[in-house]
């Protein structure tokens, strides 16, 4: 319903309408001729600030590394590594990859791609992302042995190297040539050669507006038909647009108008806005949504008690959090698996706390039991960030239900980011709580997932549980080489993780991609990718 | 006269410069109007528990988005809340913002005013700092306070007073400049009175027409400014509803549910209307001299 | 005069100084690390710490602030902290959309106001004066976002005469930059039509009662030639100010404006720039606007020297 419709003094009389009609015609002749026919146009979930797919984990700037750049390993659809550049070959005892770098591979500059700038690459890479560092640990080398060979020698077992080198989120292995590879772990690097399917075009690059990629007319792609990130890399379009329009609705205007292609993510609430035009598809592209969870800071009262940790698990639920996150229960499902439902090591170990659903008066009594003293917690809310703002909302109403008293703190995201890092006591600018999301691939094993790490205030995740029973059981997982154990082993961690509230996952979700129907062959994967996709005319 | 002229031309909240004034006689029944209907919103915010049909931040997720009912006669948002309820809750916060602005703003300004207008060299110290103050726009202020220093009640009543504050600093400013050459001010500084005895006896009643006059637009200034702030994203948060924060949170369903920023923005609009109506006629009947006579 | 011009030239820079260390001090001494925005969600605060250094955070504040004021001097904004973009050339990227919504705006704004005010000054005490100012009242009144969103409601939503929101160049076609920047620009010019009405009919009500208007009319000009002829061009000076003022305190207009539209502009580069801390950009664009605004008030207070004889120097 029009809000204006009781307001007959708005409404145009026929003479007024057929006149501005009248004028649109007129004025029609300067319409732009039809975007090329080569081009998708496509909204993403935010703007592309950030350039170095290693410096940040920033889904965009991975989407970003996927355009530009490509990877030593891809994973496919059956999350098994697979040779994207390179090819491997393990030593019977476990302990030394040799990997060789495929034919045909250059840099957009024109350069061969050589061994020196994959290890370069990975030197980087090791810095930065967290399994990575994990891996190192037990890594004795790590060296050119021709132009297009290299070696990984590990010190001791560590099982876990492929799939982290072919792991789709987080930090991917994006390999740059060594010059750009060169630039230390800490800073932005500034030279955008990649050697990916597509180039990106720096003049165009408008922070905040738009980022251009062109084909990459040199790459040449695998034989093997595209699984996930691997096999052939294969782009079918001249040029991809990344155009960033904040609100939403925005996008949604621009793709029913036919002026945009493509939306990543839209939100589910507009879908009636969307699903009523026959000439959109909206369907969900990632077989693996987001897990959101909540993280209590293990340092500061009342959560540095475990009992009144517990009594929070038990005051909250998953359910309420979904159907205000979400609100279509097409798009939300509760999950009590830390490692996401539907991956390999999904299990429902420890779960019962939050799966039961908000449970005030057991939570009550808990906290009597734990003897909390009313002390508050805080929880920050972001405000200017869509998916993470509810999820506060909702639990500082169940903690109260529950017997707990809340200060719920609404900040921006960046304030939220910065003051997370703090180790401090609340009155000093730290916190209690806070919530975030993440996708699958991104926690799906005892090493991907950043929760599960129990190094205290140096080396753990924001919350810093300090817990070395599960940092062993980590470390037995990582170097356990048969299958079976590790789910094992991955059961343990996470009933063990439950026990100690390591974390609270309150659910997951899928967000779906809305194309024009002039697109087709759009990967289904939990990266949006360019490849394979085709553009026929409007 | 060339030093006033400069002064109203940098003078940046044209409202109370340039504004000729309305021929109230002529509009009677606008003040009455606009005092009546200011009268309903401070009503409703006073009495907002009583009136209110549900806890303004009660939320119900099975129950979001619902159109407009006798249970929700404005529907409820996205968290399922009613949005009825939490428009009469804004009220609160609009009037605590707009009076909260208008009396620190004339708290802070007046001694500030007060002391420039006295003293030469305060003046020129602390006029550099108003005019660099003022030469930043106000809603970039707001945003970078609120922003870099938390979103509470308190942070954005300051964010908003702020930028108020330099301006009422110079309407104090220019009245005592003016009333210094009065004889009877003249005459009180050469029997030695007391300065502050000057300033409270003789200079402050000077500047009460039009701080009341300045006051109200600063209210409606500040209301309106909170309200941006909460659009933005940069304002009280969810848990105090406020007139801003509600239209915010309904921004992205503006096309399917329009209600969700009609309903705040009317109430916003009606406020805003009666205190600037409010303000015109104030200035009208307090100090006739402010109507005419300052357009250059 | 040219010394008085001098003056306040030099007037003009002890405000600019405040601004910078205001502004500066502003962003520094309260919470908030771009490093954590680069870094993303799963960051440790080594990592954290090691950016922060890349990016020279981690420096004493004086030499921060010795360092930026020293690039200023040379004309050199830096470069983004999050994107590495040189300031200058990100404000080059968003000056477009928020110089077209200013200009059609003024536009919009000068054709509607000054009939308007000339109208209800010439048809003083009638009904059609009381309307304009009711009109103007209403359009102080009602928040740029709100006149916004209903605009859209009837003209993008209901009669479908307009895209919704959005930006396109005038290098893609009139039209296309026509339809979308019109709905803002009329937004934006609600309040400053209101404002100028109002200045336009003061002002030709005190010119009206001078002399030289009477006599012009005892002569039988027609009234079309005595109003626009006489009266409005004597009325010009304060109208011009209000103009020039009103430009100046665009600013906020536009901030909003351009979120409400989705015009990627200036006013949103700074609140993007805000909330990300990107400190470079901010105190670009926030000096840029003072700047402005600066100039502004140093024109009109020169142009009042020149145009108006009774303000000697």
């Amino acid at each position: 319903m029009s809000f204006l419709a009781n307001a007959s003094a708005f409404k145009p009389s026929r003479l007024v309408r057929s006149a501005l009609l009248a004028s649109v015609v007129a004025l029609s002749g300067f319409v732009a001729a039809p975007v090329d026919a080569q081009e998708i146009r496509a909204v993403m979930h935010s703007g592309i600030r950030v350039l170095d797919p290693v410096i940040t984990t920033a889904h965009i700037t991975r989407n970003h590394g996927y355009m530009i750049y490509d990877t030593l390993l891809g994973m496919d659809e059956n999350l098994k590594p697979q040779p994207q550049m390179a090819s491997w070959e393990v030593s019977d005892d476990g302990l030394t990859y040799t990997f060789t770098l495929r034919d045909g591979l250059k840099w957009h500059d024109g350069g061969p791609v050589t061994s020196a700038d994959a290890v370069a690459s990975l030197k980087r890479w090791g810095e930065r992302d967290g399994g990575a560092q994990m891996m190192f640990k037990s890594v004795e080398s790590l060296e050119p042995t021709g132009d297009k060979t290299f070696v990984l020698k590990l010190s001791e077992p560590f099982s876990y190297v492929l799939e982290l080198m072919a792991k789709p989120s987080g930090l991917p292995t994006f390999i740059m040539p060594e010059r750009v590879a060169k630039t230390p772990a800490g800073e932005s690097i500034t030279d955008y050669t990649g050697s990916g399917p597509f180039k990106f075009v720096e003049a165009e690059f408008e922070p905040g507006v738009r980022a251009v990629y062109e084909k990459n007319e040199d790459y040449v792609p695998r034989d093997e038909p595209p699984s996930w990130t691997a096999g052939g890399k294969v782009v079918k379009v001249d040029k991809v647009t990344w155009v960033v329009m904040p609100d939403v609705q925005t996008a949604v205007n621009a793709i029913n108008g036919g002026e945009i292609d493509f939306i990543e993510q839209t939100p589910i609430d507009l879908l009636p806005l969307l699903q009523a035009n026959p000439e959109l598809t909206v369907e969900v592209l990632s077989p693996l949504g987001y897990q959101t969870m909540a993280r209590l800071n293990w340092l500061n009262p009342p959560f540095d008690n475990v009992k009144i940790r517990q009594a929070a698990m038990t005051a909250l639920g998953q359910e309420p959090i979904l159907a205000a996150l979400v609100g279509n229960a097409e798009y939300m499902k509760s999950c009590g698996s830390m490692y996401g439902c539907g991956t390999p090591f999904a299990t429902d170990a420890g779960s019962e706390p939050i799966m039961s659903g908000p449970q005030p008066d057991k939570a009550k009594a808990m906290l009597e039991e734990a003897g909390y003293d009313g002390t508050p917690i805080v929880l920050m809310q972001p405000t200017d960030v869509p998916s993470i703002a509810p999820q506060p909302v909702v639990a500082a109403q169940l903690l109260r239900q529950g017997g707990f008293t809340v200060d719920m703190q609404p900040m921006d995201w960046q304030t939220l980011v910065t003051r997370r890092a703090s180790q401090a006591g609340v009155a000093e600018g730290g916190w209690n709580m806070f919530f975030t999301n993440w996708i699958i691939p991104e926690v799906w094993s005892p090493i991907n997932n950043p929760m599960l790490n129990g190094g205290g205030k140096e080396a753990a995740w924001f919350g810093w549980p300090n817990d070395p029973e599960l940092d062993e059981m980590r470390t037995k997982f990582a170097q356990a080489s048969d299958e079976e154990t590790r789910k094992t082993i991955a059961a343990d961690i996470q009933a063990h993780a439950y026990e100690v509230v390591n974390y609270i996952p309150v659910g997951e979700y899928t967000i779906p991609s809305t194309s024009r129907n002039s697109l087709s062959g759009m990967l289904k994967m939990p990266v949006p990718v360019f490849w394979n996709v085709e553009k026929a005319a409007d | 006269m060339a030093d006033k002229a400069t002064l109203a031309a940098a003078e940046p909240v044209i409202r109370q410069r340039f504004l000729p004034k309305i021929e109230v006689s002529r509009l009677r029944f606008a003040p009455t109007l606009a005092a009546i209907c200011l009268a309903v919103i401070v009503a409703a915010a006073i009495l907002a528990p009583l009136l209110a049909p549900y806890d303004p931040i009660a939320m119900n997720p099975m129950e979001r988005l619902a159109p407009a009912s006798w249970a929700h006669p404005f529907g409820t948002d996205p968290y399922g809340r009613d949005v009825f309820s939490r428009t009469l809750y804004g009220a609160q916060i609009s009037l605590i913002v707009g009076l909260g602005a208008a009396f620190v703003a004339v708290l802070v300004g007046l001694p500030l005013g007060l002391l420039a207008g006295f003293f030469r060299w305060v003046d020129a110290v602390l006029m550099r700092i108003m005019d660099g103050l003022m030469a930043i726009p106000s809603i970039l202020l707001a945003i970078a306070i609120v922003s870099l220093a938390g979103s509470s009640l308190w942070t954005v009543l300051v964010a908003i007073t702020i930028p108020e504050i330099p301006r009422v600093v110079r309407l104090v400013r220019s009245v005592v400049l003016s009333a210094r050459e009065e004889p009877y001010v003249e005459a009180a500084i050469a029997v030695g009175s007391s300065l502050i005895k000057i300033m409270w006896r003789h200079l402050t009643p000077n500047t009460i027409a039009p701080l009341i006059v300045q006051g109200t637009y600063v209210c409606a200034s500040a209301i309106l400014t909170e309200a941006i702030l909460s659009f933005l994203g940069a304002g009280i948060g969810t848990e105090t509803p406020s007139w801003g924060n509600i239209m915010s949170e309904g921004r992205l369903y503006f096309q399917l549910k329009p209600g969700l920023i009609f309903w705040p923005g009317l109430f916003l609009s009606l406020c805003i209307l009666s205190i600037n109506i409010l303000g015109d006629t104030a200035r009208d009947v307090m100090d006739p001299r402010l109507g005419k006579g300052r357009n250059g | 005069m040219f010394a008085y011009i001098a003056r306040r030239i030099l007037a003009s820079v002890p405000v600019m100084i405040v601004v910078a260390l205001f502004v500066f001090l502003l962003l520094r001494l309260t919470p908030g690390d771009p490093a954590a925005i680069i870094a993303g969600d799963m960051a440790t605060p080594a990592q954290l710490d090691q950016i922060r250094q890349s990016l020279g955070l981690n420096e004493p504040l004086v030499t921060q602030f010795v360092t930026w004021s020293g690039q200023l001097l040379s004309g050199d904004f830096g470069r983004s902290l999050i994107s590495r973009t040189p300031v200058l050339t990100l404000i080059g990227q968003r000056l477009e959309p928020t110089l077209s919504l200013a200009i059609v705006t003024m536009i919009i704004t000068l054709v509607l106001s000054i009939p308007m005010g000339v109208l209800a000054a010439w048809r003083h005490g009638s009904l059609t004066d009381s309307a304009v100012m009711a009109v103007s009242v209403l359009g102080f009144s009602i928040p740029v976002f709100v006149t916004g969103y209903i605009f859209i409601q009837i003209f993008a939503i209901d009669l479908r005469i307009f895209p919704v929101q959005g930006f396109k160049s005038i290098s893609e076609g009139l039209w296309p930059f026509f339809s979308r920047i019109f709905l803002p620009a009329l937004t934006l010019a609600t309040i400053y039509i209101a404002l100028i009405a109002r200045m336009t009919r003061a002002a030709m009500l005190d010119v009206l009662g001078e002399d030289y208007v009477r006599t012009a009319r005892a002569k039988g000009l027609s009234e079309r030639v005595v109003l626009f002829r006489h009266a409005l061009r004597n009325a010009a000076v304060p109208i011009l100010t209000v103009v020039g003022t009103g430009f100046a305190l665009m600013i906020s207009g536009v901030v909003v404006t351009e979120s409400v539209f989705n015009i990627p502009g200036l006013g949103r580069l700074t609140v993007d720039a805000i909330l990300a801390r990107d400190y470079p950009v901010i105190q670009a664009l926030i000096l840029l606007t003072s700047g402005i605004y600066v100039v502004i008030n140093l024109l009109i207070d020169i142009s009042y020297a020149f145009m108006d004889p009774r303000i000697r120097y």
